[in-house]
């Protein structure tokens, strides 16, 4: 590896976004300042942030309920997306019998699905299935595809040689499929965040609920709109912190040798 | 026991009547036979698109004749032990494992002990001249010595019969010249049968004890020439008398077989 020289393109590269999000904050803050907006219409972000800091308590315990809940998806929908990938080569027949469902489950907005679910399932389940249902399908498709896309000559040397199909699963299909899983991974990190977050508002009404979303909804009752705010950027935060240390596990896996993690080297 | 060509005799390789039509109804190949040796040099040399690379997938087993026989020696004697070596056009490595990785993959496929895996993998690597390689990824080698890998790989189950689909295509000549070369010495060292199929006259006479040149599609044996050169060949062969008459003629026979099919 050649070291790394901190070229001013690079330097920009991160200095950018933070100024342009400093600058987005500073605006903001003179906006609601000079013209003197009220808390309850828009709060501004000194405000947000000190809320965010004396309502920690509650806050974390609700983000920590999300982040289980969403943790919990994520497995689920590995798992499950990876595993019916794996059952879906395996066999034609199946595949044409269950893609329906899968689609289905895909295309009807979770929102819709989970007051039944909360009907039919405990609470502390159905989240969980929520967060299952939005966050399968990218890796169910994205590891059908990696899956099928084997080089044909690699396939006809594990042929010539005989190779079982585990063998051909474990050296071949898996490894050459792994950046394709990684990527559909790497999106259902935020899609089940987003699972989560729709089911505990859905929830909400139901009752004991302690999600973030649950609180952003509980403090929009109560007009405790900084509070909705200091929610919100929790949120944001955690999905930002998802998808990075997804991207992160993806690069480390693949540096060595794929392609998407090679880019910025020459 | 060993006749003057140093083979020992024995078939490696006998086609009967064989044809292949492809998927979509072309006749590609046929009928063939063909008779290879045990430890001949053989090339199948012909236009592209005439079959030859169809042939040599049926002789590995990924392929059936649609109709015919195809008895591999190699084949047929041991179904547990791999004995045929495939080299393909392209290098077609595992990009996500090392060179040693990629030579070790017909060894993990066998199950065979770790310890007797990694002798094997090293003596290939050397034979290729690969020796200081095995831990580098295949990204980072130039193509002439992914395809030294691609060959170590074909070489370390030791098998009887190498095949060989047009490896050296897509190489520069100077890397082709070399890989040539090395692929001769290791020849006269191991004297295994190899079947090499390419579209260069020039490497089939350079190669092979024998070429045999075919039609185009549905290919068929045209003509069959002997290449009696003293060995070792080496770089002197390839400027000699008998290395240019011996092109003329391939190469006027190679023309006749394309046109004579061309026309129809």
């Amino acid at each position: 590896m050649s070291a790394r020289t901190a070229s001013p393109a690079r330097t920009m590269q991160w200095l950018l976004p933070l100024l342009a999000l400093a600058g987005g904050i500073a605006l903001w803050e003179a906006v609601v300042r000079i013209n003197d907006i009220p808390v309850y219409v828009l709060p501004a972000p000194s405000v947000v942030f000190a809320t965010l800091v004396q309502d920690w308590p509650i806050l974390f315990a609700a983000l920590l309920a999300t982040l289980a809940t969403t943790a919990q998806g994520f497995i689920a929908a590995a798992i499950g997306g990876i595993g019916l990938a794996l059952l879906f080569s395996r066999s034609k027949w199946l595949e044409y019998m269950l893609l329906p469902y899968a689609v289905i489950l895909q295309v009807t907005p979770v929102i819709a699905i989970a007051p039944l679910l909360l009907i039919y399932l405990p609470q502390h389940v159905a989240v969980v299935v929520c967060a299952w249902i939005v966050a399968f399908f990218p890796v169910l498709s994205n590891t059908a595809l990696g899956l099928g896309s084997v080089d044909r000559n690699l396939q006809g040397l594990f042929e010539l040689y005989g190779a079982s199909d585990v063998q051909t699963l474990r050296y071949l299909k898996l490894p050459s499929a792994l950046p394709h899983i990684l990527g559909g991974l790497r999106i259902a990190g935020g899609l089940s965040l987003i699972g989560a977050v729709v089911a505990e508002i859905a929830a909400g009404s139901a009752g004991a609920g302690s999600g973030l979303a649950y609180r952003i909804a509980e403090a929009g009752y109560r007009l405790n709109i900084p509070r909705m705010f200091a929610a919100l950027l929790l949120l944001s935060t955690a999905g930002v912190v998802i998808y990075l240390a997804l991207s992160l596990v993806s690069y480390l896996v693949l540096r060595r040798w794929h392609e998407s993690a090679l880019g910025k080297e020459k | 026991m060993s006749g003057p060509d140093g083979n020992d005799g024995g078939l490696a390789v006998s086609l009967r009547g064989v044809t292949k039509v492809y998927g979509n109804g072309v006749a590609g190949l046929g009928p063939l036979d063909l008779n290879i040796r045990s430890g001949e040099f053989v090339s199948l040399l012909g236009p592209s698109g005439c079959g030859k690379s169809s042939a040599l997938r049926i002789i590995a087993g990924l392929s059936e004749p649609t109709t015919g026989e195809a008895y591999v020696t190699a084949r047929h004697e041991s179904r547990t032990q791999h004995r045929i070596g495939f080299v393909f056009q392209e290098p077609t490595l595992m990009p996500w494992a090392s060179v040693r990785g990629n030579v070790r993959l017909p060894l993990d496929i066998a199950g065979l002990p770790h310890h007797d895996a990694i002798a094997r993998v090293d003596q290939a690597l050397a034979q290729v001249g690969l020796a200081d390689f095995a831990e580098v990824y295949p990204r980072e080698l130039s193509g002439g010595m992914k395809m030294r890998v691609s060959l170590a790989r074909a070489l370390v189950t030791d098998p009887d019969i190498l095949l060989m689909d047009e490896p050296f295509a897509a190489l520069d000549e100077i890397t082709r010249f070399r890989l040539n070369n090395d692929l001769l010495t290791l020849w006269r060292g191991l004297r295994k049968t190899v079947v090499f199929v390419t579209h260069s006259v020039f490497e089939s006479v350079y190669l092979s004890q024998r070429v045999l040149v075919m039609t185009s599609r549905p290919g068929r044996i045209a003509r069959e020439f002997r290449i009696a050169a003293s060995e070792p060949r080496g770089e002197d062969f390839r400027t000699s008398p008998d290395y240019a008459s011996y092109c003329r003629d391939v190469s006027a026979a190679l023309a006749k077989a394309s046109d004579s099919e061309g026309v129809r």
